[in-house]
């Protein structure tokens, strides 16, 4: 079984929101909602500012609270590639995952069940890279098997210094940022 | 200076998290209080104390039966894929509190009606005379009336347990990451359900008994405030955070006022005074601890989805 996870380039990443539109347009994402989403962060005091700006969405994490919260099985982690996904018909709605991710990446969808970044699952499922990462026109966005040693990702994250969201809160999160 | 900006707007979400309104503290109150009717009514079925026939054991769980069923329906209420609540009971899924909960409260059912049948309330008992007949032959059999009082001592510490948990294991909020809230929320129930007892029993040793009792929880809910705000104000930045919305934030106040001082202290020290006889015990404390219950699950559920973790 394949660990997918992402690796995005922070210092190539403009900011351009391709990758949302291009989330909205595959996924069918309803008005006023996104599975991912642009942050830019600033740190430092002037003139020795930093600025980073992010492609962020759902971490797939390798341990993973909205799963083991879930009363239903609803929220689950796929056999294909470790994604972590919800099955809307096994949803009721109860709102816990919301509450357990650190990353607040979940919402409810107008229809009434958890939504998130599914990675594009049937994209990958095809051989396909998701739709955020196949639009990026910087080709800061990089996808693949984590547990490939010869793979892209393993490769860069192998050379280049990198990052992933709040470590701290033990989820063990998939998608790397390097600086 | 950190400074960040997101494009991110998801409805529920942001600014701040809030998933959760009027119906997840309502239901977690109820579901509290129903919990320290069970273990009242259940210890007292246990310890004998039921051959009064006035025993509050006999008052309580029919209640119980009506409160459970107006804080699950608050539960519902709050569900965003309703007609689909039956799939919590076609699987359980072990790491899931929730999951725990809604099969927990699946045998509180049972247990409260056993207890009910026991001694049926006088307008049932006219009704069906072969049911009042069968409690009268339950009765008599000792055995079977510590079997119910234990079974709804045991389930009611859970169900009162598991209100607390519920929310102690959703990590990604800092101000409920802590293993204090299942007693915290346990005690409050306990203590909720005594007040109400001390109020409505017909026996006045037995009013004594839970005015004094209620007594002990409220000071043992004291004491777990204290060690609720020790650990968090000990912890990482983002659980120092989550402790200032309590300590000098936009919940200080009515966490302060309404909770410890109204909810806990204030009747604390009135229902000291009336188990020493200084004053008559009046409806004005045990009131204002129920309505302290209540407060307490509001601050928390709403505090709570407001603390998180720092963003990176």
């Amino acid at each position: 079984m394949a660990r997918f996870g992402m690796v995005i380039d922070t210092a190539r990443c403009v900011g351009c929101m391709d990758c949302v539109v291009a989330c909205k347009t595959e996924n069918d994402v309803p008005d006023g909602f996104c599975r991912d989403w642009i942050t830019e962060t600033v740190s430092g005091s002037f003139p020795d500012l930093s600025m980073e700006i992010r492609s962020e969405r759902c971490n797939h994490c390798d341990d993973p609270p909205c799963v083991t919260c879930c009363p239903t099985g609803a929220s689950h982690v796929d056999d294909f590639g470790s994604i972590v996904l919800v099955d809307p018909d096994l949803c009721i709605g109860c709102k816990a995952c919301l509450a357990a991710c650190p990353y607040d990446a979940r919402f409810i969808h107008p229809q009434g069940y958890a939504d998130k970044c599914t990675f594009c699952d049937h994209r990958v499922r095809d051989g396909l890279d998701p739709a955020c990462v196949a639009v990026c026109p910087t080709r800061c966005m990089h996808f693949g098997d984590l547990d490939d040693p010869g793979s892209e990702v393993n490769r860069l994250l192998g050379s280049r210094r990198h990052h992933s969201l709040l470590p701290e809160a033990g989820t063990r999160p998939r998608i790397f940022y390097l600086t | 200076m950190n400074e960040f900006t997101t494009t991110r707007h998801n409805h529920l979400i942001d600014p701040a998290l809030h998933i959760w309104g009027w119906e997840i503290p309502v239901y977690l109150f109820l579901g509290g209080m129903v919990a320290g009717m069970m273990v009242i009514s259940g210890w007292f079925l246990f310890s004998g104390r039921h051959r009064n026939t006035r025993c509050s054991c006999f008052l309580l769980p029919g209640l119980a039966i009506v409160l459970l069923t107006a804080g699950m329906l608050a539960l519902f209420l709050d569900l965003e894929h309703k007609r689909f609540v039956w799939r919590l009971y076609t699987t359980f899924q072990i790491t899931s509190p929730m999951s725990w909960g809604s099969w927990i409260l699946l045998l509180v059912y049972p247990a409260l009606i056993a207890n009910v049948l026991l001694r049926l309330p006088p307008v049932l008992a006219g009704r069906f005379p072969r049911m009042d007949a069968l409690s009268e032959r339950l009765r008599e059999r000792a055995d079977l009336l510590r079997g119910v009082g234990a079974i709804n001592l045991v389930l009611g510490g859970l169900l009162g347990i598991y209100t607390g948990i519920l929310l102690s294991t959703l990590g990604a909020r800092p101000l409920w990451n802590s293993a204090l809230l299942g007693p915290l929320f346990l005690v409050s129930g306990l203590s909720s359900a005594a007040a109400f007892g001390h109020m409505v029993a017909r026996d006045r040793e037995e009013r004594e008994l839970l005015a004094r009792a209620d007594n002990g929880f409220l000071a043992a809910e004291l004491a777990i405030f204290a060690l609720f705000i020790i650990g968090l104000t000990t912890a990482t930045r983002a659980h120092m955070q989550a402790a200032e919305l309590l300590l000098d934030g936009p919940f200080t106040a009515v966490f302060w006022v309404f909770v410890v001082g109204a909810g806990v202290a204030i009747p604390l020290f009135i229902q000291s005074l009336a188990v020493r006889h200084r004053i008559q015990h009046t409806p004005v404390a045990p009131l204002l601890v129920i309505a302290g219950g209540l407060a307490l699950r509001f601050v928390i559920v709403y505090a709570g989805q407001a603390s998180r973790w720092l963003p990176n």
